[in-house]
């Protein structure tokens, strides 16, 4: 084992296991500390793939001002242990969980098995014949320069980042409109 | 850096690392405590006090002109300082949440003491002509690494105010966790102007290292001339995340006793202290890199030490010169200017400084695309 496999499991163990933690701890002020720790380790995972613009964006937006935003309200709320409402022993919410973790390890095991043109006996994927596949275009180079990042996101990716703003503008205006409904207008200021 | 002598194994490559890393740490710690040291000696020099000057080591006491005119300086209250810290009773209250309580002065400490790896303080000039920049680890996007770090020192103080189970405590990690916020924002938009304004146009390799703004000032105008708004800004949200005086919402000692460390005494609180000025060391260093040019000369001027290892020396020591000047700064401010209302310190965030530091970005973007005749 090379001192990168080493590391990976490290990591990995320090990230599945805090959000493990995260979604066990009785605390919402320790789930939150949990989830800090599982973020950091997943950023710690891409730094160990090279990709370190990825790894610090990952501290940067989640680690650093989404959490500190969760746990800002958790603790203006002052919300103490026992403030979940879930009751694991209710039959319906463990029917419910059970099913929905039948799903995703379906889902996991579908998408992560190793790729087998076979979709079950005898019977397979249709081969994309080469010749009618479009042009080649100059694809984008891998890398994990800061500009490439840039590069893509503004020519290739350039619809996907306007639709996705346009989702966050929508989304502020919503929760702006919708928290100054109830209550009279000028009673903030 | 490799040296001939040097074996490539790989134990001998991480004793190395942690060896240049503890020299560093060693560095900043000591400027951390001496900076304790200027903040006593300047707020007395501006009150017309004397400030430290009993604290000497027995034999220097001895030595005859040298001695007193260090007790003078009081070069060694840093020293019974931390003696102080460690020494004294430890008191744990009954009312705080004991692991959060004394996780925090560690988790306040840790980024203050991180984003230093990235931070680079000198160049060496090899005999072959070529040049590398001294840092644990000058990292292409240094500057995001610091954002990113410093921004998980906030959590020290939320923990540390909400641990203590104490309202005035509380209320300091509060006002801390809101203040950060809201100040990254400017902070992080006043940089982008100085990025755009250094990345040359058709250089595919523009990353955001710290080492390269530096070395593009060096014999042309440094980012402070070139851009005052950017570096104003830079400087006030440096202020506020650092939280010193104008902004010291979190301790504010008036209205909330000692703030987030109400509930903190002995080594705990010393950590707490030496994190502040750890961050204030840091930031200095990177307000130096980044507007008022690292270790190069003056501005306009090429550096006129030879290229060499005197030249390295001199480089680094100039470097130093202007962070301790950018720390002398930061103290000045603090005994000159009183201290923000609360409900200010979010309206200059929100209101003042974020509009203008749009303002700002959208005006070097049009001069940059001007300058560049790329439109």
């Amino acid at each position: 084992m090379s001192t990168v496999d080493i590391l990976f499991w490290i990591f990995a163990t320090l990230s599945v296991g805090g959000g493990l933690s995260m979604v066990l701890s009785r605390h919402p002020v320790s789930a939150a500390m949990f989830m800090i720790i599982s973020l950091v380790g997943v950023a710690a995972l891409f730094v160990l793939l090279e990709s370190f613009f990825l790894a610090v964006l990952q501290v940067l937006v989640y680690a650093g001002a989404v959490m500190v935003l969760f746990l800002f309200i958790i603790m203006l709320l002052d919300v103490g242990p026992g403030a979940s409402k879930i009751n694991f022993s209710n039959w319906k919410t463990g029917l419910i969980g059970f099913g929905a973790s039948c799903l995703l390890i379906f889902l996991l095991s579908a998408l992560l098995s190793p790729g087998e043109d076979t979709l079950s006996f005898g019977q397979s994927w249709t081969v994309i014949n080469n010749s009618t596949a479009p042009a080649p275009v100059d694809a984008l180079v891998f890398s994990t320069d800061i500009s490439a990042f840039g590069y893509a996101l503004m020519t290739k990716y350039m619809l996907p980042v306007q639709i996705s703003g346009f989702l966050l503008l929508a989304a502020m205006i919503g929760v702006i409109i919708l928290s100054k409904r109830s209550g009279t207008p000028s009673s903030n200021s | 850096m490799t040296f001939d002598w040097m074996p490539d194994t790989l134990w001998f490559s991480v004793l190395l690392k942690v060896f240049y890393a503890l020299m560093m740490i060693g560095a900043v710690m000591t400027m951390a405590g001496y900076s304790v040291l200027a903040e006593r000696k300047v707020s007395a020099w501006m009150q017309g006090r004397v400030g430290p000057n009993r604290t000497v080591l027995p034999f220097v006491e001895s030595i005859p002109f040298f001695g007193p005119f260090l007790k003078g300086l009081g070069i060694f209250q840093p020293l019974a300082d931390g003696l102080k810290f460690l020494f004294k009773e430890e008191i744990v209250p009954g009312h705080v949440n004991k692991f959060y309580y004394y996780l925090a002065p560690l988790v306040a400490l840790v980024p203050a003491l991180t984003t230093m790896t990235v931070l680079p303080f000198g160049q060496i000039y090899w005999e072959d002509g070529s040049v590398t920049t001294l840092a644990l680890a000058d990292l292409e996007v240094g500057i995001l690494f610091v954002f990113a770090v410093s921004s998980l020192g906030v959590y020290g103080i939320a923990l540390a105010g909400w641990s203590s189970n104490n309202k005035y405590s509380f209320l300091g990690g509060i006002r801390s966790s809101a203040q950060m916020i809201s100040y990254e924002l400017a902070m992080g938009l006043s940089l982008l102007p100085v990025f755009l304004w250094v990345a040359a146009p058709g250089v595919s390799s523009s990353g955001l290292s710290i080492s390269g703004i530096a070395n593009a000032q060096e014999g042309a105008a440094w980012l402070f001339i070139v851009q005052p708004l950017s570096a104003l800004i830079f400087l006030i949200a440096l202020f506020a995340e650092t939280n010193r005086l104008p902004f010291d919402m979190p301790e504010s000692e008036t209205d909330l006793v000692g703030g987030f460390h109400t509930e903190y005494g002995s080594f705990k609180f010393g950590i707490f202290f030496v994190a502040e000025y750890a961050h204030i060391v840091i930031g200095s260093a990177l307000f130096t890199l980044l507007f008022l040019g690292g270790w190069h000369f003056l501005p306009f001027m090429n550096d006129p030490w030879p290229e060499n290892w005197i030249g390295s020396l001199i480089g680094v020591g100039w470097f130093l010169c202007k962070t301790i000047f950018l720390i002398f700064f930061f103290i000045w401010i603090r005994w000159t200017l009183p201290r923000f209302r609360y409900d200010q310190v979010m309206h200059l965030g929100w209101t003042k400084l974020l509009p203008i530091a749009l303002a700002n970005l959208i005006v070097y973007i049009v001069i940059v695309t001007i300058l560049d005749g790329s439109f």
